[in-house]
């Protein structure tokens, strides 16, 4: 019997059945559409990941204050302010890695403009930030040296400040406050979103280092005048990365005369780490998900297998008319495993579909980034077959193996 | 006359169930000549049914041999067994056995599936065979929309469908109003003189006079094997039931 006329056969014996099949098929479309939505959900999670690394800048290492310990207890990050301007220009002109270094103050204020008010991070820092953050000024202008060597009240804008004090205005040269102090807005950055901590990294306003100090943050008594509380650095490529940790750790000991054995004041960080382990924690989700989702195939599966089962029992009589007919145990097989296949192959193809339409509803519902994976939608297709085939073995060769007279016989 | 075409030596079948052994047909020779029309009876447990199953390929002697058409069949394999059926017998059973929800073309051209005709010859075969039997107008009925007569002629166009040169019959008529088995009686006459050889089963002494041979089985043996003497035909009695004062004269 040739395949085509299989393929009708069990077309036409399925239709008998409609509810049956379809009730039969469910467990094939919702293994594989939840096959297909979660590897798009997890793909799109590790894209955002990927996406936060490169906005972080792949080059980056950041140098915190380490925390001071004081009787034995541990104070937080940063409670030992050890690091200088010094140190940010001797790490940009002493260490060949790095290219450049950025120093930065920063501290909480509330921006007005007009009869508005918000309350921002406020990052004093050199114009070396903006290149090693890989960060845009998409209107006006960056600071320069000369901003920063003056003093000058000028800042820059990230783009939720813009948003929340000039709703629909050009904020370029517009004069905001920052604690009663008048600073002129030169330019907006460009949007950069969340970081991987969920922090919105555009709710800032960036001003030379020199103002910060002088201006806006007040000093600390304790502190040295020219303490700062976190230094950006850039790594001249990706791969000499490791090279510049550690010729950084070399020059910060000299410069803080740190004795062979004693611990470091101050810390080194390579933002690749914090979000490789949440890349790492999101594949475990995205294998997680998808075995359950293979087990809802393989329940799927076993429910191909119970309804040809007992639609092998329920035509054993029609089996016995075809073998009298003529149909060698062969053509038996293949008309009972080509409606198993056919059953999970349209379970598998609406099961794609659902899957596809329940990753986007997912995306939008959940502001969730979702990466449509072809060969996910390819490998379910053949899975789904595969089921159809391994299921469908059994009940078929069953079929097959029916005794002609015996089974004309049945009721 | 040519070589028979059913012939069988000392043909038996055992079956056993747990420890007990049962010969259902202990030893059976008979030969069959082409253009014969032979009626089977014998009450139940006696052979006839077992019998039947072997002349058909259905099943597989536990002894003896049987030739059908000069093929030796007794040895062959299920499948091959399977093609034998397919090309040389015609089956009609007693419950038609037509597949439900399928029309009544689709079940003529099931046979043909088997034998790898293609589509345009299997439809001109089955709709020749349906016309035959006079079930032109119902090709696209399917069985719940026929009467159990025009099933059993649906169902004898489909034991026709791929030229047999056997018809076994099994009970034809059991599942049928007298008038209506007469009728399909008349069609199976029609076929054994158009050169088809018939065997059928029956248990109604009437039908199997309209056989040309009586073979009775008993405990597994043939009891009698003898010619029918005052032989009906269905067409003559269908006359007569239309015009039933001619018959009184």
């Amino acid at each position: 019997m040739n395949l085509l006329v299989t393929i009708a056969v069990a077309l036409r014996a399925l239709r008998v059945n409609a509810l049956r099949s379809g009730l039969t098929m469910l467990g094939i479309i919702i293994g594989v559409a939840a096959v297909i939505a979660m590897v798009a959900v997890g793909a799109g999670a590790q894209e955002r990941v990927n996406a936060q690394i490169e906005s972080l800048g792949a080059n980056l290492l950041i140098v915190f204050n380490a925390s001071s310990r004081q009787g034995g207890a541990q104070g937080g990050s940063g409670t030992r302010p050890n690091l200088t301007l010094g140190d940010a220009v001797a790490l940009q002109a002493e260490v060949d890695a790095v290219e450049l270094a950025a120093p930065n103050v920063g501290g909480r204020a509330q921006v007005i403009f007009g009869n508005l008010n918000w309350s921002v991070t406020i990052q004093g820092t050199t114009p070396e930030y903006f290149p090693v953050r890989e960060w845009e000024v998409v209107e006006g202008r960056a600071f320069g040296p000369e901003d920063v060597r003056g003093a000058t009240k000028v800042a820059v804008l990230g783009q939720t400040v813009v948003e929340n004090l000039f709703v629909d205005r050009n904020p370029i040269g517009e004069t905001i406050r920052i604690k009663k102090v008048p600073f002129r807005v030169i330019g907006v950055l460009a949007t950069k979103g969340q970081s991987s901590f969920g922090q919105d990294q555009d709710d800032v306003v960036l001003i030379p280092i020199t103002t910060a100090r002088k201006r806006v943050l007040g000093t600390n008594s304790k502190a040295r005048p020219d303490s700062v509380n976190i230094i950006f650095l850039k790594a001249v490529n990706a791969e000499r990365l490791k090279e510049a940790e550690e010729a950084v750790n070399d020059l910060l000991r000299q410069r803080h005369r740190i004795r062979p054995g004693e611990e470091d004041d101050f810390k080194v960080r390579n933002l690749e780490e914090i979000t490789a382990a949440r890349a790492a924690s999101q594949k475990i989700l995205t294998v997680l998900l998808s075995a359950v989702a293979s087990i809802a195939l393989l329940v799927g599966g076993i429910g191909i297998m119970n309804i040809m089962l007992v639609s092998v029992t329920e035509r054993t009589r029609e089996i016995g008319l075809r073998m009298a007919l003529g149909a060698r145990r062969k053509d038996i097989m293949v008309q009972f495993l080509v409606e198993a296949v056919t059953l999970s192959l349209i379970g598998g193809f609406i099961g794609i579909v659902a899957g596809l339409v329940g990753a986007a509803v997912i995306g939008s519902l959940a502001d969730w980034p979702v990466k449509i994976q072809p060969t996910a939608s390819l490998v379910a297709a053949v899975f789904s077959g595969a089921v159809g085939v391994f299921f469908g073995y059994y009940p078929a060769r069953k079929a097959a193996r029916l005794d002609p007279i015996d089974a004309l016989r049945s009721e | 006359m040519a070589d028979p075409l059913i012939q069988t030596k000392n043909l038996g079948r055992t079956y056993h169930l747990g420890d007990n052994v049962v010969p259902a047909l202990r030893s059976v020779s008979m030969a069959i000549e082409p253009g014969e029309f032979v009626a089977v009876m014998g009450p139940s447990g006696s052979g006839k049914s077992t019998f039947m199953n072997l002349i058909g390929c259905l099943d597989r002697p536990t002894g003896g041999e049987y030739w059908l058409a000069g093929e030796n069949v007794a040895d062959l394999d299920i499948d091959a067994l399977a093609g034998i059926r397919n090309r040389k017998i015609g089956f009609v059973f007693q419950t038609f056995n037509l597949l439900a929800r399928t029309t009544a073309l689709q079940n003529v051209e099931m046979p043909l599936l088997y034998s790898g005709i293609d589509s345009a010859n299997r439809r001109e075969r089955a709709t020749a065979r349906l016309t035959d039997v006079g079930l032109a107008e119902r090709m696209d009925h399917t069985p719940s929309q026929l009467s159990g007569g025009q099933q059993q002629r649906v169902a004898i166009a489909r034991a026709l469908v791929n030229d047999p040169v056997l018809v076994l019959a099994d009970e034809p008529t059991g599942a049928l109003d007298s008038r209506t088995s007469i009728e399909i009686m008349s069609i199976l006459q029609d076929l054994n003189t158009a050169g088809i050889t018939i065997v059928i089963v029956t248990h109604e002494a009437d039908i199997a006079q309209y056989a040309k041979r009586v073979v009775t089985f008993r405990d597994g043996v043939v009891l009698k094997d003898t010619p029918v003497t005052s032989r009906l035909f269905a067409s003559d009695i269908l006359k007569d039931w239309e015009n039933p004062a001619e018959a009184m004269q």
